[in-house]
């Protein structure tokens, strides 16, 4: 695994764009106005993305589950116009900011005492580079 | 049935405050009830049965010392678990989160701690809040006091059975969708979703952070007021946290008079879709309010019919986004590969794999589609904007009415199961009248609007964002004209038990 780039759950990079598409939503992609079938091997690249293993059944009823749900929201890019802000938050605040001057925080102990696994005053992880 | 779990939460509040009772008897008297009836409603996870019994004795001490206590001390309270409490396991219904004691406090427990309601327990939910019905919990069933056959709604459906079960007269719940209202809707109490940022959200285990909000529970329009001004309020560890000041939500709830009032009916959410007993209740309750001076409108919210759509895309956007911290290093689960090499990669996919459940799993896989690259300007981006529409709409409506109206949910609560035979989409559906305000952040209130078939029917009542003492001053004198044109909906239900 050493060389090759570490794709994060949620930072899908160009190279992975395709994947997702089969070449008739490619098409669609501008309207999107049909509906949109997901196939077992696109649950597949998105459980990984997550980080979720799954099983052939998961991943075939995910599938159909998925694009029903796509099928019945996909028309809300029907809706509104490039005029339209959006709006990602229902009430807006600005520079929301603590003072700057120390707090309280949790020990270590007490942060490591739900961990389930810990030494040497640090949480312990399984191997996280791989070998070639 | 003791009568003292019938009374209100603002009942045994005067009764504490001029010595009638202890809150050491109030307490043991709702502990008792929720032992002897746990078995047929389930609303707890975990029943904190010292910790509440603490509590009172200090409360009760400090009242026989003259000290000052808050206007709530010594009447208890059951919270989600979903709200963290320091000390005491917080599970979120979640297998991932099972054994874990939280090593901090939220801000709600906090406020709950420093007024001296006993904390009776956490109470049942859907999984990490996902779910309409509290059939999605690992941690067994809650069943609606009313009909032990029917789901008590969710995803705070432990809270919600918790008060129609008469266990506690007050809770705390949370809605991101109408997880408070919904609930309250099926099983004849009343429920709250504040004004986004009213209540602190600090200690909420996230599910879609730009929709949670926490909210009040009773029996009553007044108690779940009373329990509301307790728990608002600016709090600087939640950046979302509103610094306006506390308006006096239980004298609106009070003094407040239908005359003059307009309330808009959304001509989008009483139509096709509603049962017909859900949409006579509605329509005899308009005009109990209408006998009372309130003048009716219809509005038109156009946008309200795109609002599921757009939620059911922004909300497992944020889940996929929130619930990537579960990785088995920190905290929870950890679960090893059964096979293979054992990596930090294999043991988070192995961990979450066996630490969520269906519905949770399917939300994260349906929002990491709708934020992918090539996906995202039409799925997500086009739901905030709808999300402007919908704020826009509601802006508009708000111009020629005080609040809006709508039923709460387009049935009365389901049989259990009823979810299993249908498609994903027939369940969300039942979120259509609920979601709109989460959109928006503007404020919602479900109140008991009778009965249709043996089952309670929710009516709601919608504010501007940041008024919703707006909501009070309708819900208090409507809930007093129903109970006047009619018998009290929880009352028909107390009957009920004591005879059982």
């Amino acid at each position: 695994m050493l060389g090759q780039p570490h794709i994060g759950p949620f930072r899908t990079g160009p190279a992975k764009r395709l994947d997702l598409l089969t070449s008739k939503q490619t098409d669609e992609r501008q309207g999107m106005t049909e509906s949109s079938a997901i196939t077992p091997e696109q649950v597949e690249h998105l459980a990984s993305l997550s980080r979720i293993a799954m099983g052939e059944d998961e991943l075939k009823s995910l599938a159909g589950d998925l694009s029903t749900i796509l099928s019945n929201v996909a028309r809300v890019n029907e809706v509104a116009g490039d005029d339209v802000p959006a709006t990602s938050h229902p009430i807006a605040l600005s520079n929301v900011l603590r003072p700057d001057v120390v707090g309280e925080t949790l020990t270590s102990e007490q942060a490591l005492a739900s961990a389930p696994a810990s030494a040497d005053d640090k949480f312990l992880v399984p191997q996280i580079l791989g070998e070639e | 049935m003791n009568e003292l779990t019938t009374k209100s939460a603002l009942e045994l509040a005067a009764g504490l405050k001029a010595g009638e009772f202890s809150s050491v008897e109030v307490t043991q008297a709702h502990l008792d009830r929720i032992h002897a009836t746990e078995a047929d409603f389930g609303s707890f996870i975990t029943v904190t049965d010292d910790l509440a019994l603490e509590t009172a004795k200090a409360v009760d001490a400090k009242r026989s010392a003259s000290e000052d206590v808050h206007a709530l001390a010594g009447v208890p309270v059951a919270l989600k678990d979903l709200i963290v409490t320091e000390g005491v396991a917080t599970t979120a219904a979640s297998k991932m989160l099972e054994n874990w004691v939280p090593p901090y406090e939220s801000t709600v427990h906090n406020k709950v701690k420093a007024a001296g309601l006993p904390v009776l327990g956490k109470t049942n939910l859907d999984e990490f809040a996902m779910g309409s019905t509290t059939e999605h919990s690992a941690f067994g069933t809650t069943r609606n006091p009313w009909n032990l056959e029917h789901v008590p709604g969710g995803s705070s459906g432990g809270a919600a059975a918790a008060l129609a079960g008469f266990q506690a007269p007050l809770s705390v719940g949370t809605d991101t969708g109408g997880s408070v209202r919904q609930p309250a809707a099926f099983t004849g109490t009343v429920g709250v979703k504040p004004t986004y940022g009213s209540i602190s959200r600090f200690g909420i285990i996230a599910m879609a952070s730009s929709l949670d909000q926490v909210g009040p529970m009773g029996r009553s329009v007044a108690d779940a007021a009373a329990l509301h001004e307790l728990l608002a309020g600016h709090d600087p560890l939640d950046s979302t946290s509103l610094p306006d000041p506390v308006a006096g939500f239980v004298s609106a709830a009070q003094t407040s008079d239908l005359k003059g009032k307009k309330l808009g009916v959304i001509k989008q959410l009483r139509g096709e879709g509603y049962q017909d007993g859900v949409r006579d209740a509605f329509s005899a309750a308009l005009d109990v309010a209408a006998a009372a001076g309130a003048e009716i409108v219809e509005v038109d919210c156009p946008s309200i019919s795109y609002a599921l759509d757009a939620y059911y895309l922004l909300m497992p956007s944020e889940v996929s986004s929130n619930l990537a911290r579960y990785d088995g290093m920190r905290y929870g689960l950890r679960v090893e590969p059964e096979s293979g090499p054992v990596t930090a990669e294999t043991v988070m996919s192995a961990t979450r794999a066996a630490g969520f459940g269906a519905e949770v799993k399917r939300r994260i896989i349906l929002g990491t589609y709708a934020l992918s690259a090539g996906y995202y300007d039409a799925y997500y981006g086009s739901a905030q904007k709808i999300r402007t529409l919908v704020q826009n709409d509601f802006a508009k409506a708000f111009e020629s009415c005080d609040v809006l109206v709508s039923p709460t949910a387009p049935t009365t609560a389901l049989k259990f199961g009823a979810e299993a035979a249908s498609d994903p989409m027939a369940l969300y559906l039942g979120d259509v009248a609920t979601i709109p305000a989460n959109l928006a952040g503007i404020p919602g209130l479900s109140l008991p609007a009778g009965l249709s078939d043996g089952l309670p029917v929710g009516f709601q009542i919608l504010a501007p964002a940041r008024e919703d003492v707006k909501m009070y001053e309708v819900a208090g004198p409507l809930e007093a004209a129903l109970e006047a044109s009619g018998s009290r909906v929880l009352d028909t239900l107390a009957e009920g038990l004591t005879t059982k």
